[in-house]
């Protein structure tokens, strides 16, 4: 297997050692080490809400740049309907994709027409299978690898279908070559508001390999593109998406496509949390679906996107009403058909918030966690390097941290250890010569 | 290991923290999620049950590798018929509670449904105990 490479990573040069991060990570997976951020691999979800939190902007997410067109011959771009509403006063969607030919892709397919393909599949599969309701979305992968690591018993309701990013890639891989180009000269290129996806591209969730080649952050394009955006004169007639496809860039958009009420769309992730912890308490098993999405205005607002997400929402509404306007019908045609939709990979979960593999082990490392916490002061300030006195509490069960990395416990004992030396001092040897003290 | 808690009787709408954080320690221990199910399902429904009914109480939580037993303790209005109150759909939930959305009458069938071992024992007047065990290895039972 690939060695697990994070999207999301640290650029030491820019870290102060501030807690900032390690206090909103969602799932503690930051500790700052030596006076700099550290993320914890096996807990990072690559939400990339680090990302948007730090002010000196030590956090990035590794995409990859502009200058990898050169290394394939037939240039694909396969953009997020997010992209759409990121330029103002842009409303016709041909204009941006027009945009991106111009940048050097040989070639545009939207994203959201994937979606649109998704959506359908969608609803066959939710009328014909039995599934465990809800039905939990997978088109955030943030949300399927915090399932992964904390909601473990909530697996089999994630929907095992591909996204429409993959969905897209392959139907542009499949056409070309039907075109007679030779699949190792085609690169796909992912223009993602999203870090999770990044990741994914790497190390697919549900399927072995992705036909993304290269992500693009929105970020990377946008200056580019925004300048042949403003001097456009021959725009291109490309947009096959309707307003169905679209709207997945936003919350809702998914669930909305799917036709049924029953449905449950929720974002930002600590929203997400107390959703899932819902189903696992057996409370939501009347709710047909659950789209949740990891950023505040769902892919909006994903930490790779250069406007803000409420404003980005205004402005794709416009997008969208433009679009109703043009009157540009869904077109499901055959062109997919042969495409396997569903993932065929079992989705494993990772126990990485377990103490120990032996039970009788992890039950002894509980008890002494609670009895350390037990003596902390409790006020989660960070100083320590963990995000709370109970993570704290943790790192030092699980050998990564001391009890005298808390200042208060330091203080504590250094101030013991003063009244011991005083009380040493006084203690006088009876063979002294009283004068001598 | 043994947890403790404490229930808050006015705060119906954010019951469930208990559940919550046994959850957490469950998942820390290496539970089993089909194990950790059935105990989120079984606690959380006693836990409501208890500030529905009782003005809360009080959790007690015993984790050995073997089982996890919980013990209920409230000094609520007690349950009158236990037989009558273990059928489904059957709640003496008022209005009020049900306009919120609980008083279904699934509480004690589900308590039932997803723990192993569960006991209830209640006095009018005086309070209800009840006794939840889940064990660890019968999987697949």
């Amino acid at each position: 297997m690939m060695e697990y490479l994070h999207s999301v990573t640290l650029r030491e040069e820019k870290c102060v050692g501030c807690t900032d991060c390690i206090k909103r990570c969602p799932t503690e997976a930051i500790r700052v080490r030596n006076g700099k951020a550290k993320i914890i691999d096996e807990r990072c979800i690559d939400c990339g809400f680090c990302i948007r939190v730090c002010r000196n902007r030590a956090k990035k997410a590794i995409t990859d740049n502009l200058d990898s067109l050169s290394e394939y011959k037939y240039k694909v771009a396969i953009p997020a309907p997010a992209l759409y509403s990121q330029f103002k006063d842009v409303l016709d969607v041909n204009v941006i994709l027009t945009g991106l030919k111009k940048l050097g892709f040989d070639e545009v397919f939207e994203v959201s027409r994937a979606a649109e393909i998704v959506t359908e599949e969608s609803k066959r599969l939710i009328k014909e299978a039995t599934f465990q309701k809800p039905i939990i979305s997978s088109a955030c992968p943030v949300i399927v690898r915090l399932i992964q690591i904390r909601f473990p018993e909530l697996i089999d309701h994630i929907f095992p279908l591909l996204s429409p990013m993959e969905v897209a890639a392959r139907m542009v891989k499949k056409d070309l070559t039907k075109r007679g180009i030779d699949e190792k000269d085609i690169g796909v290129f992912f223009i993602s508001p999203c870090a999770a996806k990044a990741t994914n591209v790497r190390n697919p969730i549900g399927f072995e390999k992705s036909y993304v080649d290269k992500v693009l952050s929105i970020k990377e394009v946008y200056k580019k593109l925004a300048t042949f955006i403003r001097k456009m004169d021959d725009i291109e007639n490309l947009r096959m998406s309707s307003s169905e496809g679209i709207r997945w860039a936003m919350t809702g958009g998914e669930g909305k496509g799917l036709g049924i009420d029953n449905y449950i769309a929720v974002d930002g992730i600590e929203n997400v949390n107390k959703i899932l912890e819902e189903v696992e308490n057996g409370k939501l098993e009347n709710v047909d679906f659950i789209e949740g999405l990891a950023c505040t205005g769902g892919c909006l607002g994903g930490p790779l996107t250069v406007e803000n997400s409420f404003v980005a929402k205004n402005r794709l509404k416009k997008v969208l009403n433009y679009t109703n306007k043009e009157n540009i019908e869904k077109k499901i045609d055959s062109s997919y058909e042969d495409i396997f939709l569903s993932w065929n990979k079992e989705v494993i979960s990772k126990p990485v918030m377990t103490l120990d593999k032996d039970m009788n082990v992890a039950i002894k490392k509980m008890e002494e966690l609670e009895k350390i916490y037990e003596q902390l002061p409790q006020i989660d300030c960070g100083s320590c390097g963990a995000p709370t006195c109970r993570a704290l509490a943790e790192d030092i069960v699980r050998n990564n941290a001391n009890i005298e990395d808390c200042i208060f416990m330091l203080r504590m004992k250094v101030r013991q250890m003063a009244e011991d030396m005083v009380a040493l001092a006084q203690k006088m040897p009876p063979s002294l010569n009283k004068n001598d003290s | 290991m043994k947890l403790s808690f404490t229930v808050d009787g006015d705060e119906f709408l954010l019951a469930g923290e208990a559940s919550s954080q046994v959850k957490k320690v469950l998942k820390q221990l290496g539970v089993s999620s089909a194990i950790i199910r059935k105990i989120a399902i079984a606690m959380y429904e006693a836990e409501i049950n208890m500030v529905l009914h009782a003005n809360g109480g009080s959790i007690d939580v015993d984790i050995t590798p073997e089982k996890i037993y919980i013990l209920f303790q409230d000094e609520g209005p007690g349950i009158k018929d236990i037989e009558l109150a273990m059928q489904e759909g059957y709640s003496t939930a008022s209005d009020e509670i049900r306009e919120l959305g609980f008083g279904a009458g699934m509480g004690l069938p589900n308590m039932k449904r997803y723990s192993d071992d569960l006991k209830i024992s209640s006095e009018l007047g005086k309070g209800t105990k009840v006794e939840i065990t889940v064990y660890l290895n019968r999987e697949g039972d």
